[in-house]
């Protein structure tokens, strides 16, 4: 399957199929800090991404101001 | 996994909530989490106008889209900060948004309006980005608020947010900011109304939220904050969260329930902490100010008409 990672963008080949849960270990990503899309799809954790899927992992943890608010 | 709702094929899953949800009900979660965090807190009344602070990212075009959902009659307000791609592509999304939906946006423009950019008032203070983007984006977004008579303004900060700001404030002991820490703080001393209606949700929903609306928003970091402390501060929860979810709503809304009083202005503070200033007026702006001009006219004094610096990623210590 294609993986498409952000920040930095770039893409991976990675050998399906596979779960949400798995892929996120293999590439040692915190759930918390990601959305999986597969085809355009949002998917769970128990998901089985197919070797052809395309899959897009979306980092959502953002913000810039400091500790003080 | 099934939705916890109606057993058709979940899309999302939420640890926190032992719960897993399909687009529909996940959808209707999000709604009700705001409705009850509004409520809760008692941020709006029903027919008060409200002004939302709007980047482009996902949690502002989420906050935007359930308020309006919720009925709120709600106007946007985008700050151009001049981060080169960044803010043209934030611009954009948040242009789109307003359009595709029939929204009013309000926008100001540091450099055509202030004439100078966030990297240059970085460069120039010589302060982290952060900082000069932080002060120019309150000050505006009160002075609109205010100008434009609004009941209140939102802004899109999220549980992820209010948690990684009290983890900071707790580990530095920043007694005066944790007394400030909650999702309302009432209008007065010439400050508006501020509502956070978004706390009861993460990041990760609120993204989650974008995708399933079909929200397109900024997905890229701001160059300007890589590497900075309150990200590393989320990466932190978000461990602790893996191993132990709902350890930051426990964190964050034990505080506001149980301690954030504790800090108030008016209680004793730890280590005799001298109360806050009393603040008088900007003899530029009006705003309020702790001197003779508020902490943005000073910066529009400083970075104002400056040779503009390009966008680059901050220098970090290690």
């Amino acid at each position: 399957m294609k993986v498409l990672l952000r920040n930095p963008r770039r893409e991976l080949e990675v050998a399906g199929p596979m779960s949400v849960t798995r892929l996120l270990q293999q590439l040692d990503l915190n759930r918390e800090s990601v959305l999986v899309i597969s085809d355009g799809t949002l998917v769970p954790g128990d998901a089985t991404l197919a070797d052809d899927a395309s899959i897009e992992i979306r980092p959502v943890i953002s913000g810039g101001e400091g500790p003080a608010q | 996994m099934k939705c916890r709702v109606c057993r058709g094929p979940a899309v999302i899953d939420l640890p926190r909530h032992n719960a897993n949800f399909c687009a529909d009900h996940f959808l209707r979660y999000c709604h009700n989490q705001v409705e009850r965090a509004i409520h809760d807190h008692a941020m709006l009344a029903p027919g008060e106008r409200v002004l939302v602070a709007v980047s482009g990212g996902k949690d502002s075009l989420a906050l935007w889209d359930l308020l309006g959902a919720l009925g709120w009659e709600a106007d946007g307000l985008y700050v151009g900060l001049g981060i080169g791609d960044y803010s043209d592509v934030s611009g954009e999304h948040a242009r789109r948004f307003a359009a595709d939906r029939s929204l009013r946006l309000i926008e100001v423009d540091l450099r055509s309006s202030y004439d100078f950019d966030v990297p240059t008032a970085a460069a120039v203070t010589r302060r982290v980005p952060c900082s000069a983007c932080g002060l120019s984006k309150r000050h505006l977004f009160d002075k609109a608020a205010l100008d434009g008579g609004y009941d209140a303004m939102a802004t899109g900060h999220n549980l992820d947010d209010e948690a990684a700001v009290l983890y900071g404030n707790v580990l530095r002991w920043q007694t005066a900011y944790l007394g400030r820490q909650r999702p309302v703080l009432p209008a007065g001393n010439g400050f508006p109304r501020k509502v956070k209606p978004l706390v009861r949700l993460t990041e990760r929903e609120t993204a989650a939220y974008c995708v399933l609306r079909g929200i397109d928003y900024q997905v890229e970091e701001c160059p300007m904050a890589a590497g900075n402390r309150h990200l590393g501060y989320k990466e932190v929860l978000n461990e602790m969260e893996r191993r132990s979810p709902g350890t930051k709503s426990s964190f964050y809304f034990g505080f506001v329930d149980r301690a954030v009083d504790r800090f108030a202005d008016g209680a004793p503070q730890p280590g005799g902490e001298p109360a806050p200033a009393v603040l008088g007026r900007c003899t530029r702006c009006g705003a309020p100010a702790e001197s003779e001009l508020c902490a943005f006219c000073r910066l529009v004094e400083r970075a104002g008409g400056a040779e503009p610096v390009p966008v680059a990623p901050p220098r970090r210590r290690s």
